[in-house]
Formats: structure tokens, sequence, C-alpha cells
């Protein structure tokens, strides 16, 4: 699960397509066995660096690496990558089982084992008696499963999968994020899976890296990057928007202590490397804010004075729009615990203190924005 | 009972299909009943039509299909195979010529270059056929365009004999064909999903492997359109080989134009016009059921 193993090594690598920078100075290491997401907005250079990594682009400098054989012009042919395209590319004319069996001439497999080999892969993902279909007649789960059947029978030691399941309902999403999670796990090969979909990424993967620009904002862990956002555009990306500023009112034995401008202070662990700036910027998750009609600022409990601007009602949970006297936005998610009629205590206009534990102030890293 | 409104609109849609009975009952169907007719007559002394006094006699005789055995003669035999053979190379070659180009406009050439393209494939139809296959000879005849070229650079020490024979036949079909090479062909490759490439490389198949598993299959319905609109007026040519060819190549279209211009004898070309027709005909029918086959009505689009 960790990088010490690399799978696949990038470094240092860009892809410039004319004056456009695709991909900016990359350099990731991805572990063997690992379910590693690329994440981030449209063009943020996520797919052009999986592209790269499957040998359809050529990068314009630094290395790709996989199981530690320099691959970087190398060929896409003869690579041990195989990709699960966006919308699937399998072959119309040919039938589910020739698809799968498309590449076991170049691998060299025994002719005898083909039909075997055919039936393990459509069987991994569970469409044993569809062999004969051809892709038209297949429902848009049953294709996505034939790509990867397609690509799994090849025994890639790297998988790609390029936004897969974008073209599927919800519900089918969802039950494929489950499977195909439940899959690598099975099969212990490497699967590096682009989305633009954080939770989709949650769901799945082992580590994740959200991308931006064509530059790697974040690296870590699933939860870290939820948890622990470290920049202003990873905090915004997951959705913990909620921006702070809060001025450093000592340092001592790796405690930090703030205070906000309304003046509650507070303490949180100093992050390694803090070099005494005057101020810090932080966020809390919407959902570790909690709305309540009193000051908690005495009891060490970081309080910002807001006013309600909007309250949406969205069954399990209801958000708040809040602004602070300074016109900073904060959003609030409340789950609703209380019955409908007990759970509009505030009404929109009226005054609130938006409180959270110190434990959830996220950092963000001094400079942050720019990488 | 139909309502009156799908009635009147099916009375509209067969209004709007009368055009196209007209021209096709009255330019094919009916001379090509008045040929059939034509074709079971004989030719009279001074070239006419033989009238038949005795319809039954006649028929019994035999008679009736004397044309036709004529035309069976190892003599016409010959032309025929010549005929085919020619179509045959003609298609070949047409299809070669026309496979990389109609690649390059459709896949590799920039999409703003692509109109170009397009344009300058189809832009020869704007001169007269007779003149292009005419500028031809002034190309390939000795003291030509070619000879001065290959002389001058002294490639050659005599001038080459290139027209009046099977070669320029054959320079001239190609060239006048190749455009209904290049547009289906472009049609079916425009259509063609990149990924599907990348997807055959990415399984390990190499360009060439992937060109000949992948794009060849898919473009399928692209090249046979391509083939039946080159080598059906290629099988029933007579223009080209009258002007490149000289009289030494005599193709069936050059046989059944003399039959009716020059030897008179309009029941025998007509009996050959009508087996030439039988032939393309089965061959439509041929590619009509390959497209069914093919299903989706995929290949079907191309061309009918």
């Amino acid at each position: 699960m960790s990088a010490s193993d690399p799978s696949v090594e990038i470094e240092g690598v860009s892809k410039r397509f004319g004056d456009v920078v695709a991909v900016d100075d990359v350099t990731l290491r991805i572990g063997r066995g690992e379910f590693f997401s690329l994440l981030g907005p449209s063009g943020c250079g996520k797919t052009t660096l999986l592209r790269m990594i499957g040998g359809f682009e050529v990068p314009s400098a630094g290395a790709i690496r996989v199981g530690g054989a320099d691959m970087t012009a190398v060929p896409a042919h003869r690579r041990p990558t195989n990709m699960v395209f966006q919308h699937y590319a399998l072959f119309p004319h040919l039938t589910v089982a020739e698809n799968v069996a498309f590449g076991f001439r170049y691998k060299e497999f025994p002719a005898g084992e083909h039909g075997r080999r055919v039936a393990d892969a459509v069987g991994l993902v569970r469409l044993s008696g569809l062999e004969g279909r051809y892709p038209a007649q297949l429902s848009g789960g049953q294709r996505q499963r034939v790509a990867l059947a397609r690509a799994l029978a090849l025994e890639p030691q790297v998988l790609l999968l390029d936004e897969p399941l974008g073209a599927l309902d919800q519900k089918l999403r969802k039950e494929m994020q489950v499977e195909l999670k439940g899959l690598q796990r099975k099969l212990g090969i490497t699967f590096v899976f682009v989305t633009h979909d954080q939770e989709e990424a949650l769901t799945m993967s082992d580590r994740i890296a959200v991308m931006n620009g064509g530059k790697v904002e974040q690296v870590d862990g699933a939860a870290a990057v939820f948890e622990r956002p470290r920049t202003d555009f990873v905090a915004e990306f997951m959705g913990a928007g909620n921006f702070f500023t809060a001025t450093v009112e000592g340092v001592a034995e790796g405690v930090l202590s703030l205070s906000l401008r309304d003046g509650a202070r507070f303490e949180v662990p100093a992050p390694a490397g803090f070099r005494g700036e005057q101020s810090v910027r932080f966020v809390v998750r919407p959902e570790k804010l909690d709305l309540r009609n009193r000051n908690l600022a005495a009891r060490g409990i970081p309080s910002v004075r807001v006013t309600i601007e909007d309250r949406v009602y969205q069954g399990v949970s209801t958000v708040w729009m809040v602004a602070s006297e300074r016109g900073e936005r904060f959003v609030v998610y409340e789950q609703n615990e209380r019955p409908f009629e007990e759970r509009g205590r505030f009404a929109v206009g009226a005054t609130a203190f938006a409180c959270w534990h110190p434990r959830h102030t996220v950092l963000l890293d001094a400079g942050a924005g720019d990488g | 009972m139909p309502d009156a409104p799908a009635q009147r609109r099916r009375l509209g849609a067969y209004l709007l299909a009368l055009p196209t009975w007209v021209i096709l009952g009255g330019a094919f169907l009916v001379p090509l009943a008045i040929m059939l007719g034509l074709s079971f007559a004989q030719r009279s002394t001074y070239g006419g039509i033989q009238p038949v006094d005795d319809l039954a006699a006649y028929v019994a005789s035999g008679n009736f299909l004397a044309n036709y055995a004529r035309s069976l003669e190892p003599t016409y035999l010959q032309i025929y195979w010549r005929s085919l053979w020619l179509a045959v190379v003609t298609t070949a070659l047409c299809l070669v010529v026309s496979y990389p180009i109609a690649y390059f406009v459709a896949v590799l050439a920039p999409r703003r270059w692509k109109g170009t393209l397009l344009a300058l494939v189809v832009i020869p139809f704007w001169t007269s056929f007779l003149i292009r296959t005419y500028a031809w000879m002034l190309i390939l005849r000795t003291e030509g365009l070619a000879n001065t070229v290959l002389l001058k650079l002294g490639l050659v020490q005599a001038p080459l004999s290139l027209l009046y024979n099977d070669f320029a036949v054959m320079i001239g079909l190609v060239y006048a064909e190749l455009p209904f090479m290049i547009l289906p062909l472009f049609a079916s490759l425009e259509k063609l999903d990149r990924s599907l490439l990348e997807a055959g490389n990415d399984l390990g198949a190499g360009d060439v492997s992937t060109f000949f598993r992948i794009t060849v299959p898919l473009t399928m319905p692209g090249i046979v359109a391509g083939i039946l609109l080159v080598f059906i007026p290629s099988l029933g040519q007579f223009v080209v080989s009258d002007l490149l060819g000289g009289a030494k190549t005599v193709l069936v279209g050059n046989l059944i134009q003399n039959q009716f211009a020059v030897a008179r004898n309009k029941p025998f070309g007509a009996a050959i016009a009508f087996e030439l027709t039988v032939v393309v005909l089965l061959l439509l029918w041929a590619y009509a059921a390959y497209a069914r086959r093919q299903g989706n009505g995929a290949s079907r689009e191309v061309l009918l």
C-alpha cells in the first residue's frame, strides 16, 4: 500500500500541446497493488497524465517507469499496462469473447488456454453467458464490464482507468465502484483511476493525487485529502471551502495559540515546519461546523458571529448558508437528527455563532493557493 | 380503418416519390424493357429490325435466343474476359491508391484542411470527362508530356509508346473512377472511432496489426461501396478504351457501342447490354445481401 515498492514512477513529467501546458512537472510514486486516483476538474491534466502512463502521449519532459523499467519512449502496445477507456472503445465488429481475446496473440498465451482465459475474464466481471454477444447488444453497464474484462485478461501490471464510470447512471455507478474496489483487492493489481468525482475517488482509492492546472496539489490517503486539505484548491474541491484567517498569538511546545478577529482564542497543534508566520489561514469542513445561538469563545471553542443567509432542506441534512460580519461566506451542514418542526432553529436573517471543535481546524500551507 | 390524416400523409409520401418513379420508369425501366424485347429480335438486311410475322413460330424455332447464343462465342467471351480483368485490376488499383488518400484526409490531416482536401478530390468533376480523357492523350502520346519529361531527364533513349494500349486504358480508368472510391472510403474512415485504434495498441497490437484487425473491418462498408462504384462503371466503360486504347483494346462497352453505331446490329447489341445489366444487378443484389447481413443498416447508408 505504500510507495516504497513502486509500480509506477513518474519523474518530473511535463506535457505541452503547443503553448498549453497540460501536465506541469509532476512527480508521483504509485505503489504496487495500490488503488491510486488522479482527481481533478476537467482540464487539470489527469487524463493526459494517464495517457502518458499508457503510452498514448509522449511526455515533453521527464520519465515514466513501470515496474522499474523505463517506459518513456516505449509505444503503447509494448507496455505492461492496459486501459479501460472512457467510452469503453469496444470493437463493434467483434463479440464479447473476441474482444476479450483480442490481445492474446501478442501476449503469446498458448492457443489452448484462450478459451479458459476468456471464460475466466468474463466470469470475473460476471458476464458469463454473454460471450457471443456483440457490443451493440449490451447495456452500458455490461459494456463497461467487457472493457474491464478485456483489459484484465492480459494480466497487466497496471490497470489504467479513464473515468470508466462516467457514462453510467448513479445507481450503477455506486455498484460498480464497490465492485471495482473488490476486484482490485482480489487481483492485487495496481489501479490508476482518473475521475473528476471526489466522492468516487474517496470511495475506492487508497491514495489520491488532487490535480489542478497540470500540477499535483496534494497526494495523500483518501481520508487525509478529505479531512486535511493543504491548499485552497484542494479544500475547495473537496467541498471544504470555509476559509478563515487567524492571528498567531504564540507557539509553545508544538502548540499554536490562535485568535480570531472576533476575539475567540483557541489552540491547535503546530504544523511541522511552522516558521512563525504572523497569521494563518485554515479551513473547517461544513459538517464540522455547528450553529449556536451563544458565543462559546469563553470556553475555548472558536466561534464566529454570522448572519443566516439561506437554508436548504435536503432530507438527510440541512445546508445553512451564513456570512460573517466581514462578508466571508461559510457553509454549514447539519444532520437532520431532530424532527422537521424542531429543526428550524434559525430564521433567515437571524444572528448565530458558527462554532467548531479546535481539532477540526485544518491549517493550509503558507502561501497555499499557488501549489 | 386508417384515420384521414394518416392517409393524407401516405398520399403525400407517394406524391413526393412521384418524380423518382417517373424518371426511374421513363428513363430506366421502359428502356430496359425495350432493350430486352429488342434483344430477342433479328437484324434486317439494312440494319433495322426484321419484322416477325408469326410470333409463335418464331419463339418455337428458338431463333429469339440467337443473339444470346452468338454472344457466347469465343471471340466475345474473350472480350468479356478482358473487360472483367481490366475492371478488376482498375478497381484494385483504385482501392490501393484511394485508401491512403482517404485515410490521410479523414484521419491524419488537420481538421481545417479537410474541406479543401475533399474539394481537391471533387474538382476534376468540374471539367468534362471527355476533355479530361483527351488530356491524358496529350500526356501519354509519343511527343506528349510524359515522354518529353522522360527524354529530357535521360531516363529513356527513345519515346515509350504509352498510348493506345492496355496501360493507357488502365490509367484512364483509374483516373476516372478514383473519386468514386475515395469518397465512400472517406465517409467510413471519418466515422471510425479513433479510440478503437488506441484500444488496439493498448491490447498489444502494433499499428499494422491494428490497421488490418480494426480499421479495415470497420471500414468494410466503405470499401465494398467503393468497389461497386468503381467496378460497375469500369465494366461498361467505352469512352476511355476508345480514346486511350486505340483500335486494339475492345471492351464489352465498345462492343455494345459498335453494334449500335457501326455494325448496325441493334438486337445483338441489346442482348450483350442486357447481359451486362444482369451482371451488374447481381452484383448490387449481392451487396444488398451483404449490407443486410451487416445489420444496423451500417453499410446501407453509404450507398443504398
